[in-house]
């Protein structure tokens, strides 16, 4: 593997091959199902195997990537919800933590408002999930919002990523 | 589709995301006793019954430059949720949208967008876009910009017991 020195990374076209923009732009939906996934991609995009498994490391270590998976329909498999709590400056961070160490948080933000700790929680069944839930409230202290989800619009086609010197080829 | 026991150990082991092999399929099929064929057939099946949305490369916006990241929220007439809902996802700048329930006082919301975008002015100017476009004018809304990111992973449906068989496939062996 390549070693490539840790920096701060960035969208500009640039910083990428052509072939590794390919990779991270046209490849959210649909990986091939054959066998050799990654030869099958490099066939696509002009080089080999290992360039491709080489890249989409880099890209992993980098934070880029998140992973080469699947996205799920909401409540096809499992429970999951939104949960949202207004917690105090001084206890966020302290909170925050209890919120993301339990195993069924997945994603866990601070956003701007008054209720300012947000996360998806998901578990077996809905059992667990209001068990977690209680569980979080218990262990912070803080009450939360349960803001389960009535339907899904989007289809997820994946993320058109805007290259910054695409952007100007384009305009 | 219901998604049976075998479906659901697969998608288990698929949640950390596919080994970055030469043969990942056959990887993720001896971590739950499945051949690689079957797996490329189950993935194949469950991406058609629609319980798989996407199976592919999983970017961060944040780390691609999208550093300004936003939940839109509007509170709604119920009636006229749906049929907003699926005019607003269609926009090319949501990448998801959903309904859920309110809670009011506190929370009266019930339609959901995230929009990303290289900086705040490029987001709000995609929110007086929707506005426009759909006639959310003099709806209730936020827009709640995130901050920090305390936790941020892939989606986790199952039991811990069957979380690990994912782990295991995915960094044991890579």
């Amino acid at each position: 593997m390549t070693p490539r020195p840790q920096q701060e990374p960035t969208c500009h076209g640039e910083d990428y091959a052509p072939f590794e923009r390919a990779l991270l732009n046209d490849y959210q939906h649909e990986l091939p199902l054959v066998p050799r996934p990654f030869a099958a991609i490099g066939e696509q995009l002009g080089v080999s195997e290992q360039a491709v498994l080489e890249a989409l490391q880099r890209f992993r270590e980098q934070g880029v990537l998140s992973r080469v998976g699947a996205t799920l329909k909401p409540g096809a498999v499992g429970a999951a919800t939104l949960a949202a709590m207004g917690i105090p400056e001084r206890d966020l961070e302290q909170v925050a933590a209890i919120v993301s160490a339990r195993p069924e948080v997945n994603h866990n933000y601070e956003r701007e408002h008054e209720l300012n700790l947000w996360f998806v929680a998901m578990a077996a069944d809905d059992a667990a999930l209001r068990a977690a839930l209680t569980a979080i409230e218990n262990e912070t202290g803080y009450p939360l919002l349960d803001l389960r989800l009535v339907c899904d619009y989007h289809l997820d086609l994946g993320f058109d990523i805007q290259w910054t010197s695409a952007n100007e080829t384009d305009a | 589709m219901d998604v049976s026991e075998r479906d659901r150990r697969l998608i288990g082991a698929l949640q950390a995301g596919l080994p970055l092999v030469r043969r990942p399929y056959a990887v993720i099929g001896e971590a739950v006793d499945m051949s690689e064929s079957e797996v490329l057939r189950r993935i194949a099946a469950l991406r058609d019954a629609g319980v798989i949305r996407r199976f592919g490369v999983i970017v961060r916006h944040h780390e691609l430059g999208y550093r300004a990241n936003a939940m839109m929220v509007w509170a709604v007439p119920e009636h006229q949720v749906d049929s907003l809902g699926e005019r607003v996802a269609e926009s090319p700048q949501v990448t998801l949208c959903y309904r859920r329930r309110p809670a009011p006082p506190q929370w009266p919301y019930n339609l959901y967008c995230m929009v990303h975008g290289r900086d705040r002015e490029t987001v709000l100017a995609v929110r007086d876009e929707l506005v426009a476009r759909h006639g959310l004018e003099g709806m209730e809304h936020r827009v709640l910009f995130s901050g920090r990111r305390f936790k941020q992973r892939g989606a986790r449906y199952l039991a811990p017991k069957q979380e690990a068989i994912g782990r295991e496939a995915n960094h044991g062996r890579a």
